[in-house]
């Protein structure tokens, strides 16, 4: 079983969602992106699953998938909220941690 | 020992079929009727009623059907042949090495009494749609009733002591929930605390029985028959292996009989039974009968080789079973004596009959004593059945025999017709099921050996004939008085008193709509059950017609456990092994069965050999004469006491000292109610409380004293020197460490997101390439 195609594909996608979280200055976007480096995680764990023969990694893809699906769920909520009160949704307008 | 010894012949299997496999669903369906009364059962057209009396029609119809199978069963083996019970286990839970399993154990013993309670808690469930009609709590009661059943099946069919237990204290939480319906009169909510501590009392001893059991028994029956200690074939076949010490196995046995003394109202903790008619009458039914009381007769002949070897059962001179079983026959029928209301007479007698059933067990008379459960629940069930239809139509919710009954046999015909039937079962009067069952267990026991425990038996007779004809002569002739005569007057009755008044009052304002016009006969809802009961009152005793010759012993064919050695080709294993080969040893007959008496070399015993007397007219007729001259002399005294006012009986107890005593004794239950709240609870209570304080007092007092002011010193000199120089000055220092980092680091707090991210990913790059520098 050759693993390194799919461990590339996983690290690609991970480095895509890394930039868009960072570069992207709109928040539905930054949202995608980390749904890009969750679904890279899986990619990586069904591939060790693959390769050492057992389910445990399918489990674990299958909690990813279900939390992933809720984070979602609370952050599309987030930036509506945000959207309602600031008229915009880019994450720049946000500063209001500035410590 | 081995087991799996040669097998010389191979017998057929025996026959099962589909009711007998899943009878475990019979206290399954009523539990989950529980759960849905509970949930929904306010808002079903009927209040939730349906769903009960539907549960038990259920499990009446699986029961019917397992007995039904079984006989089949018992049918297809041979005559020396012991028949396997239907025996399903499956692990509940483990813990700590302990497997506790749940499971099924259906012989004829658990499908006899299946059937009984299955039976009895459908009619008094169909009898409680119009008694408790517009009761406030009428949903509540219908699912404390159906679980109460079902608590009772468990028991009945479990297949290990775990199981057990658990059915036995569902039923004793219910109990305490059915006899406190109406809590909101004191006395119904103490009468129901009193009946769960006393069987609590008991319970105590059932727990210990337990465990001794399991660690006295678990090693050999894994061993040998890979089963649990907790399991009641294990427990049985381990009890007659002759395998357990003599001294462990008599005081697990003492252990559990203390339990069966408890729970089925046995001297001296008989006093919770009569204190539980605070509860409704259909509840008062169904408690006294088949289940509940009927639960710890069951208990010592289920692991009936637990007692016949730890209590020395058929040895000479008696043992504690059959002095308990005596004293409790003949202390309670006298009490019935003194009692006006018509629910403690029931009450007194029910806890004498359970005496009987003792007695037996006690005497080696296992099938009669099981054999009466049987019959007394049909007649017992239906008296209480009558008490209450009295009460409820014709007696204005009183039980009150000497105010407000007498003369009702020509207004309630068909509740007098029933009573008088079930009276006669009751007293053991020839063609009635009583006679079978009561007869037949004086009879082994004097059989067996035990002479004078036949004349208390015999005592036991007349005085039951005699307390049941004044309570009948009371209710049903004689001048109709108080609430029966027509007088709608509400006196307030006595706290003590048990009376079934409805708490809501609508319902009970509709009652006096209908009570002004006297009393009457009650419903169909009503009738139906007392003249089903009725019925079985009469014929139930055919099933073991002794005096008919062996073919007419039906219940002994199938319900007896056969005493014979059995070798297993096979152990009982999980769900759906039920296939047992049986090879008896060829030498051994059950005539030569050295089960009880010996140890069996190849084989295991499951049951003790006993005798059965053989049945003589000459003995019942002298049972019989001793019972009509109960009643004659009953009678007469009742006439000319109650209505011919006599003056030399009247007012006897008050001019003869002795007799006043006596009456006096009796009319306070012996003072055993005294002994235990007066002097056992306060000698128990008062001191350890009086210790107590004085202990707080004086001891921890001064010693809380002396380190308050050890603690005050210490104190003193810790803020001196420690708190001050030591701690403060470490958070001052750290305090200005933080703020100068703090300062340092505040431009990264840009509050761009963007900016935390590439913060957060490279500090994860970072750690990732330090991960990766030291694994390699």
């Amino acid at each position: 079983m050759f693993v390194n195609q799919f461990l590339f594909l996983a690290a690609v996608l991970f480095c895509i969602g890394v930039y868009g979280v960072i570069a992207r200055k709109n928040a539905v976007l930054m949202l995608m992106s980390i749904e890009l480096i969750l679904n890279s995680v899986n990619i990586n764990l069904l591939t060790f699953a693959m390769r050492n023969g057992s389910t445990d990694g399918h489990t674990f893809a299958l909690y990813i998938i279900a939390v992933a699906a809720a984070e979602v769920g609370v952050g599309l909520g987030l930036v509506l909220l945000v959207y309602r009160n600031k008229k915009t949704i880019s994450v720049d307008e946000l500063s209001e941690m500035r410590g | 020992m081995n087991l799996l010894a040669a097998e010389t012949e191979v017998l057929a299997p025996l026959a099962s079929g589909w009711f007998l496999e899943n009878a475990w669903l019979i206290p399954v369906i009523p539990a989950i009727a529980f759960a849905l009364i509970i949930l929904i059962g306010k808002r079903l057209p009927m209040k939730g009623s349906e769903l009960g009396v539907a549960s038990m029609l259920a499990s009446l119809v699986l029961s019917a059907g397992a007995a039904y199978q079984w006989i089949q069963r018992v049918n297809s083996a041979t005559e020396e042949q012991f028949v396997e019970p239907v025996i399903k286990s499956w692990s509940w839970w483990r813990s700590g090495g302990f497997d506790f399993g749940i499971g099924q154990h259906i012989d004829g013993l658990s499908v006899v009494v299946l059937f009984v309670v299955a039976f009895i808690s459908t009619l008094v469930q169909i009898y409680s749609l119009e008694y408790l009609r517009g009761d406030r709590r009428y949903t509540h009661f219908f699912a404390a009733l159906t679980l109460f059943s079902g608590g009772m099946l468990a028991m009945v069919l479990a297949d290990n002591m775990i199981l057990f237990l658990l059915g036995w204290e569902i039923m004793g939480l219910c109990s305490f929930m059915l006899i406190g319906h109406w809590w909101e009169e004191d006395a119904n909510s103490r009468a129901a605390l009193k009946a769960f501590f006393t069987v609590r009392t008991g319970d105590v001893g059932l727990l210990v029985g337990i465990s001794m059991l399991y660690f006295a028994a678990n090693d050999w029956t894994q061993e040998n028959l890979g089963l649990s200690g907790f399991s009641i074939r294990g427990i049985s076949a381990w009890a007659l292996s002759g395998e357990p010490d003599s001294t462990v196995i008599m005081v697990a046995a003492i252990a559990l009989f203390i339990a069966s003394i408890g729970k089925s109202g046995q001297f001296p903790l008989h006093t919770w039974l009569p204190d539980a008619m605070a509860g409704p009458t259909p509840v008062s039914s169904l408690l006294h009968s088949s289940t509940m009381v009927v639960a710890g007769v069951f208990l010592v002949a289920r692991l009936y080789p637990v007692f016949f070897v730890g209590l020395d059962i058929l040895g000479s001179g008696g043992n504690l079973i059959m002095f308990i079983g005596a004293i409790t026959i003949v202390i309670s029928a006298a009490l019935a004596f003194v009692q006006n209301d018509i629910k403690r007479v029931l009450a007194y007698s029910t806890v004498s009959q359970l005496g009987y059933m003792m007695l037996g067990l006690g005497a080696g008379a296992w099938l009669p004593a099981v054999f009466h459960i049987f019959t007394h629940a049909f007649f017992k069930a239906c008296l209480f059945l009558g008490a209450g239809s009295i009460s409820h139509s014709a007696s204005h919710h009183s039980f009150d025999m000497k105010r407000d009954m007498g003369g009702l046999r020509k207004v309630m015909p068909i509740t007098f017709t029933t009573w008088i039937i079930s009276t006669l079962a009751l007293c053991g009067v020839f063609p009635f099921s009583g006679f079978f069952s009561k007869d037949e267990i004086i009879d082994n026991v004097g059989n067996n050996g035990y002479n004078t425990f036949m004349i208390v038996g015999l005592v036991g007779a007349f005085m039951t004939a005699a307390y049941m004809t004044r309570a009948t002569y009371l209710t049903f002739f004689g001048e109709p008085r108080g609430a029966s005569a027509g007088h709608s007057s509400h006196e307030p009755h006595d706290a003590h008193d048990t009376h079934d008044r409805h708490g809501d009052h609508d319902a009970h304002a509709s009652h006096d709509a209908h009570a002004s016009h006297g009393p009457h006969e009650s419903g169909l809802l009503i009738t139906a059950p007392l003249m089903i009961l009725s019925v079985l009152a009469l014929g139930s005793g055919l099933l073991n017609a002794t005096p008919f010759g062996e073919s007419w012993e039906r219940m002994k064919l199938w319900v007896e456990p056969r005493a014979v050695e059995v070798v297993d080709s096979t152990y009982p294993g999980g769900p759906g092994e039920s296939l047992f080969i049986n090879v008896p040893s060829a030498e051994e007959g059950s005539s030569k069965s050295v089960c009880g008496t010996a140890t069996p070399e190849k084989g295991v015993c499951y049951a003790p050999k006993l005798e059965h007397a053989k049945f003589k007219w000459s003995k019942a007729m002298l049972s019989m004469v001793i019972v009509f001259l109960g009643m004659a002399v009953s009678w007469i005294l009742s006439m000319l006491l109650f209505t011919k006012r006599d003056a030399r009986l009247v007012g006897l107890t008050q001019r003869v000292k002795i007799l006043g005593v006596g009456h006096r004794f009796l009319v306070n239950k012996y003072y055993l109610d005294d002994l235990y709240e007066k002097v056992i609870v306060r000698s128990v209570a008062y001191p350890i409380s009086n210790a107590a304080y004085w202990f707080n007092q004086n001891i921890l007092d001064g010693i809380l004293h002396s380190i308050s002011n050890l603690t005050r010193k210490l104190s003193g000199w810790v803020y001196k020197n420690i708190d001050q120089r030591v701690v403060d000055g470490t958070v001052n220092n750290s305090a200005t460490f933080t703020k100068s980092v703090g300062t340092a680091a505040q431009p990264t707090q840009s509050g761009k997101v963007s900016q935390y991210g590439a913060l957060l990913f490279s500090a994860a790059a970072v750690a990732a390439l330090v991960l990766v520098i030291i694994n390699t």
